[in-house]
């Protein structure tokens, strides 16, 4: 009982960060907008996927990059918990342990959730259109939460461990470079061999699938199963690390 | 009930191979204030990290309040209360908001009023809707510190508490320090001012070689040294004579 106050009273406080400087809520939408803009607008003329619109196509890949954009300001403002000696003061006060880290977490699922709806929005703006019912979305919205808090607790590891601001929030890069490899933004089937096979068994293929599939209305296949399996795997090795790097982190002697 | 609210028995703490803590041995009384001294690098702050439950001592024992904070660390967080010798205040909050969410944590009971009453007595009710990024280092040093007076708890840890306020802020955090003691709040602080252990500690402990070497009130420690000599005026020795006499320095030469 204690434990989920003291979660709540601390995801309160670390939300105000958020509102205080909603630039980071913007940037994190920012970056996939422009993505939106330049692939449908420069590129997409040239890119044939064989559906009716190529931002109905593109749309999930952008969603799975505006998740790993917003995850690395967890670990940013992990970081800065630590530097500031306020982490410590929570540690040295009758508050519950999990909370302390649970707090940046479901602040980094909240933020996230505000990013996606921007950017889908302002992919309705240039056209996208979804005849996926009220089930299918929220679907879409499960899926994609269950990602951000895996790749959020992915995000923790840096914050726990970085010795410099750059070094907290650089491994989102990988992160965002990852849906370029996989069938977000082109079929898989006009990679060359080795390419083809690493972009058709990584996880963003596999999740990018499924959330076209549902917002595209069509029952949900084998590939929403895989892409399941896939973000539960990651979130229990990633929370396996993130509890690891936390337990050295309080027990290392400064 | 056991009389002392800090109890230290045989602590040791190393670094790697460099022995920090070689069996500290010291009790604190209820109500009591207790400075402890040492030479920069002498262990203080980890001794007080240990109190804290922030780090583990390699051996010997250590309890607030009765629990203790090897065996016990949730008891001891609830019964102590940290301004550690780096602030730890959120920047991006207010004073008042980092206040409140303190006072939230640790359950205080309306918390509004009891923020209002502390930021008024260490002078910051001025300053409580500014963000606390924007501080002085001495008004965060204050703000520091009257996060961790509310919800009252019975034992408090000041590491260096006054570095690098004004006089004037000074005398106010002793005047509260004193009021708390007053109230029967346990107080260890650390200190690097002799002054400031001469003026507000009821004993005082020098921490040298890992190890409390003078545990007493000023006057017992007074008596370590030879008699004054008698000139024209009888001179007590300072708290700086006798820190230096017993971890056996020379007293720097003043420059003249
Ligand atoms: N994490 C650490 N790793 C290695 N050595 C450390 C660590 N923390 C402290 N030390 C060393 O332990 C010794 C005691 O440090 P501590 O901070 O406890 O001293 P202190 O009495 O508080 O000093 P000061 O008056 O400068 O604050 C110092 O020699 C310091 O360099
Ligand atoms: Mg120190």
């Amino acid at each position: 009982m204690t434990a989920l106050a003291d979660t709540r009273i601390l995801t309160g406080r670390s939300l105000r960060h958020i509102t205080r400087s909603p630039d980071t809520i913007i940037t994190t939408a920012l970056m996939p907008i422009a993505f939106l803009l330049l692939f449908v607008y420069v590129l997409g003329g040239a890119i044939e996927v064989g559906a009716d619109s190529y931002i109905t196509y593109l749309l999930p890949g952008i969603l799975v990059i505006t998740i790993a954009s917003s995850v690395s300001y967890t670990a940013f403002r992990l970081f800065m918990d630590l530097q500031g000696g306020i982490f410590e003061r929570f540690h040295s006060m009758p508050v519950a342990r999990p909370a302390i880290l649970w707090a940046h977490v479901l602040t980094s699922l909240l933020a996230t959730y505000v990013s996606l709806a921007v950017v889908v929005l302002a992919a309705l703006a240039m056209g996208f259109r979804s005849g996926a019912g009220i089930g299918a979305w929220l679907a879409v919205a499960g899926i994609l939460g269950l990602l951000t808090l895996a790749l959020t607790w992915l995000a923790v590891i840096p914050g726990l461990t970085a010795t410099s601001v750059d070094g907290a929030s650089a491994f989102a890069y990988p992160l965002i470079l990852l849906p370029f490899v996989s069938s977000a933004f082109v079929p898989t089937d006009t990679m060359p061999g080795p390419v083809r096979w690493f972009a058709e068994h990584q996880p963003v293929t596999a999740i990018v699938d499924s959330v076209r599939g549902l917002l595209a209305g069509e029952t949900a296949g084998s590939e929403l199963w895989v892409a399941l399996a896939w973000v539960a795997a990651i979130l229990a090795v990633a929370y396996a690390l993130a509890m690891k790097a936390y337990r050295a982190r309080i027990a290392r002697t400064r | 009930m056991t009389a002392a609210a800090i109890e230290i028995s045989g602590l040791r703490h190393a670094y790697g191979d460099l022995e920090v803590l070689r069996g500290v041995d010291l009790d604190v009384a209820r109500g009591s204030i207790v400075a402890l001294l040492g030479s920069n690098g002498a262990g203080k702050t980890t001794l007080i990290r240990i109190l804290s439950t922030l780090q583990r001592a390699d051996a010997g024992r250590a309890s607030v309040a009765g629990h203790d904070v090897a065996a016990a660390p949730a008891g001891a967080r609830a019964a102590i209360s940290l301004t550690g010798q780096l602030s730890a205040v959120d920047e991006v909050l207010t004073g008042r908001e980092n206040m409140l969410l303190v006072a939230r944590l640790r359950r205080v009971p309306d918390p509004g009023a009891a923020v209002d009453r502390l930021l008024a007595r260490l002078d910051l009710a001025g300053a409580a809707e500014r963000r606390a990024g924007t501080y002085s280092g001495g008004m965060r040093r204050r703000l520091d510190l009257a996060m961790s007076l509310l919800g009252d708890p019975p034992v408090i840890l000041l590491d260096e508490p006054t570095t690098g306020l004004d006089p004037e802020a000074r005398r106010e955090v002793w005047a509260a320090v004193r009021e708390l003691a007053a109230g029967g709040t346990t107080v260890l602080l650390t200190t690097q001012t002799l002054d400031e252990a001469e003026h507000l500690a009821d004993r005082i402990a020098i921490l040298h070689e890992g190890r409390i070497i003078v545990d007493g009130t000023l006057a017992q420690l007074r008596a370590l040294l030879p008699a004054p000599t008698v000139e024209l005026v009888e001179k007590q020795p300072t708290l700086e004579e006798v820190f230096l006499a017993v971890i056996g320095a020379k007293p720097a030469k003043e420059a003249s």
